[in-house]
């Protein structure tokens, strides 16, 4: 099992002409995705990678025999974003992974609440999407079928991380601990994205091949703040560890800078490195300094509970 | 990107919120002849992107135009936590009644804008939350949905507000929750709102902050307002490291790099990436005893010009003795590529590859042709097998060990 995607799941790149999204739509073929259409306005005919291009979802769907296609890659430029989720959700599609980064906060927000609205889920933006180890990858995570096969083998933890290169780095070193990943999620490093921590949780929750989290955090936001909440509500089976990063922002001559994601700017209080260790540590997610840590962190957390 | 004062005020007036007559400028008469056409008692305020103006001396009152041009001529030439004010605003000193709050932010849980509004104006907001709750209304809305007047109503009434002001203050806050979305604010906050004795209600100071990414489609009111493409606003000024990284970036389309050193003074040069990769190297290089240079992020797949470029530009910063060029596993950045990048920033410098890259870590495709390149210069690499942390703890050994072998002459 896995969560968001499986062997069945059918998707569409939006902005498939684009130079990033032609090699993503090449990597997600080779890893066995199945790709079903492109679009770009007034691009009709075209073909890219065999896979068809057109100029509108609805047409997609018309040359799909009318099956709506269960995700979109969306890869068009920050102008044109939300016009394309708009579109995409309107035709039925419910599972949006946005690469897209500088997407302003007022139109992520928009395609949000309108996904919510319809029962759909958005991922990132400005994320490179999730992959199932050995089953299908939706994004440019991973890189290359070849590369995400050396980083990604099938496994028990579950992936979630606001940097797309660091959700790749984690997952290789369970990969080599021999713990492996059961979905990896690139959830986006923007200051609002489509799904937090908290909100994927209860999927891993229900996925019975998931034993355990792993997530990678940076200063900016209460996304950890909400996932310690729903860890003091909810009665997880899941134990969770959490790595930190940029906690050199937290001197006083870094302050009001942000780096690595536009997510970053610290804006509250609540908002610094060491302010959302405590939190987490204060629900019971250890955060540990080393990336090479995690492995026999993890394992201590599972120990714990089955002991328990 | 933040709005002066003045900047901010204007929005506000144009959004139909009233304001007092205040005027802008840059010289002490032009601050005197503001005073005269006001007529009476004003405020010079010292016009900086930056807080705590009352308590450095840039707000200061004047009884007559005179006075007002002594504190105009005062403040122009005071520094404010590091920044020069770009001018003065003159305003009516305002006999206030009762003051208020109303603000709109973001909130990043729910998704949706929330609505600020305090009875208790004047103040720190976040001070008035902890010791008076019931003194804070707070309201989110829709993304999607016009804002509607009840919404600003609501949050108003949650204070205990009612009577004539609960009218009043209605439209202004509904009108601040619009202008938030239509200007793509962060943050539009009116702090004091007052009520004057002749009771009018009015924005006494305001403070608005623009989301960059917004900036190409908010080009009519940037235009209006005056403000160029390239002033960006920045807490701080570029450092010429800084300014000269931005130039390499802009010069060429492939990839992307970034650097940082404001806030750094080490010896380890870093020349990493990408986003979160950079974050987690610039710790491990603290956590093991190594001390940063700068912060930089290489992104994308960059050419090798770019990547020298950026190389050069870390080990020509004072004190810099070594570079360490690292990443998390890449997927698109040739890593062959960048090795050949740095490699060329050593020779141009006239420096030994070997000697000057203190470790060589970016794991991904084409790794096998960069450990080619690298094994001919003599330089220490490692693959995915070595963790981000051991690979800074071995840079920053290296960085050490040069420093024991030939000690830097103290100054004297």
């Amino acid at each position: 099992m896995s969560i968001l995607i499986d062997e069945n799941t059918t998707f569409i790149v939006q902005g498939i002409t684009g130079r990033e999204a032609v090699s993503l739509t090449r990597e997600c073929l080779d890893y066995g995705s199945k790709i079903v259409g492109g679009v770009t306005p007034g691009r009709k005919g075209r073909v890219v990678h065999g896979v068809p291009v057109f100029d509108t979802v609805e047409q997609v769907v018309e040359h799909d025999g009318g099956n709506v296609p269960d995700g979109s890659v969306v890869t068009v430029p920050p102008g044109f974003t939300k016009d394309a989720v708009f579109e995409a959700i309107e035709a039925g599609v419910k599972l949006i992974v946005i690469v897209t980064e500088r997407v302003p906060r007022r139109d992520v927000a928009q395609m949000v609440e309108l996904a919510n609205l319809r029962g759909a889920r958005i991922i990132g933006p400005n994320c490179l999407g999730l992959v199932v180890p050995g089953v299908a990858k939706m994004g440019g995570i991973g890189g290359p079928a070849r590369n995400t096969g050396q980083a990604y083998q099938p496994g028990s933890i579950g992936v979630m991380s606001r940097s797309g290169g660091m959700t790749t780095e984690i997952s290789s070193t369970l990969t080599a601990a021999g713990m492996g990943v059961s979905t990896a999620i690139s959830i986006g490093g923007d200051a609002i994205i489509g799904s937090a921590y908290a909100e994927l949780m209860p999927l891993f929750e229900a996925d019975e091949q998931t034993k355990a989290i792993v997530i990678y955090t940076e200063p900016g936001g209460r996304m950890e703040a909400q996932l310690a909440e729903w860890v003091a509500e909810n009665d997880s089976r899941l134990p969770i560890v959490a790595f930190m990063a940029g906690r050199f922002m937290d001197d006083e001559a870094m302050k009001g800078m942000s780096f690595g994601h536009a997510g970053t700017i610290v804006e509250g209080k609540e908002d610094t490195a060491a302010e959302k260790i405590a939190r987490l540590q204060e629900a019971g997610i250890p955060v540990v300094e080393r990336i090479d840590e995690i492995p026999a962190a993890v394992k201590e957390k599972l120990a714990e509970r089955s002991a328990a | 990107m933040r709005f002066f004062e003045y900047e901010a005020r204007q929005i506000v007036e144009e959004a139909g919120i009233p304001v007092t007559k205040y005027g802008f400028t840059r010289s002490a008469e032009e601050a005197a002849q503001i005073a005269k056409d006001i007529g009476g008692p004003t405020v010079i305020k010292s016009q900086v992107l930056t807080g705590g103006r009352m308590k450095a001396g840039g707000v200061k009152f004047a009884d007559t135009p005179d006075e007002a041009a002594a504190h105009a001529a005062a403040i122009l030439e005071l520094e404010i936590n590091g920044h020069m004010p770009k001018g003065v605003l003159v305003d009516p000193k305002a006999e206030v009644k009762q003051e208020y709050y109303a603000s709109v932010v973001w909130d990043g849980t729910r998704k949706q804008p929330m609505m600020l509004f305090s009875d208790m104006g004047g103040i720190d907001i976040e001070e008035v939350a902890e010791t008076h709750p019931d003194h804070v209304g707070r309201g989110h809305y829709s993304n999607l949905l016009p804002v509607s007047d009840f919404q600003a109503k609501q949050t108003i009434a949650a204070t205990g507000v009612t009577g004539r002001a609960l009218t009043r203050l209605t439209p202004i806050l509904a009108r601040l929750a619009r202008l938030f979305q239509e200007r793509d604010l962060t943050l539009a906050e009116i702090n004091p709102l007052a009520e004057l004795s002749d009771g009018s209600f009015v924005a006494l100071d305001a403070h608005m902050e623009m989301e960059d990414e917004a900036r190409p489609r908010q080009k009519e009111l940037l235009a209006k307002l005056e403000i160029e493409d390239d002033d960006t606003r920045e807490s701080h000024e570029p450092s010429p490291f800084e300014a000269a990284v931005s130039a390499i970036d802009a010069a060429d389309h492939r990839g992307v790099i970034q650097g940082k050193d404001t806030g750094f003074e080490g010896n380890l040069g870093l020349v990493i990436g990408a986003g979160g990769g950079s974050l987690t190297l610039t710790d491990a290089v603290r956590s093991q005893g190594g001390s940063p240079a700068n912060y930089s992020e290489i992104g994308g797949n960059p050419s090798v010009a770019k990547a020298c470029g950026l190389a050069k530009l870390v080990l020509q910063k004072d004190g810099v003795e070594k570079i360490a060029v690292m990443m998390s596993i890449v997927s698109n950045t040739r890593v062959d590529i960048v090795a050949r990048g740095v490699i060329k920033a050593c020779l141009e410098l006239d420096k030994d590859p070997g000697e000057t890259i203190a470790i060589f870590r970016i794991p991904g495709a084409w790794e096998e042709e960069g450990f080619k390149i690298l094994d001919k210069y003599g330089i220490e690499y490692c693959d995915r097998s070595v963790s981000m942390h051991e690979a800074a703890r071995r840079a920053v050994g290296n960085v050490q060990d040069e420093g024991v072998a030939e000690p830097k002459a103290e100054r004297g």
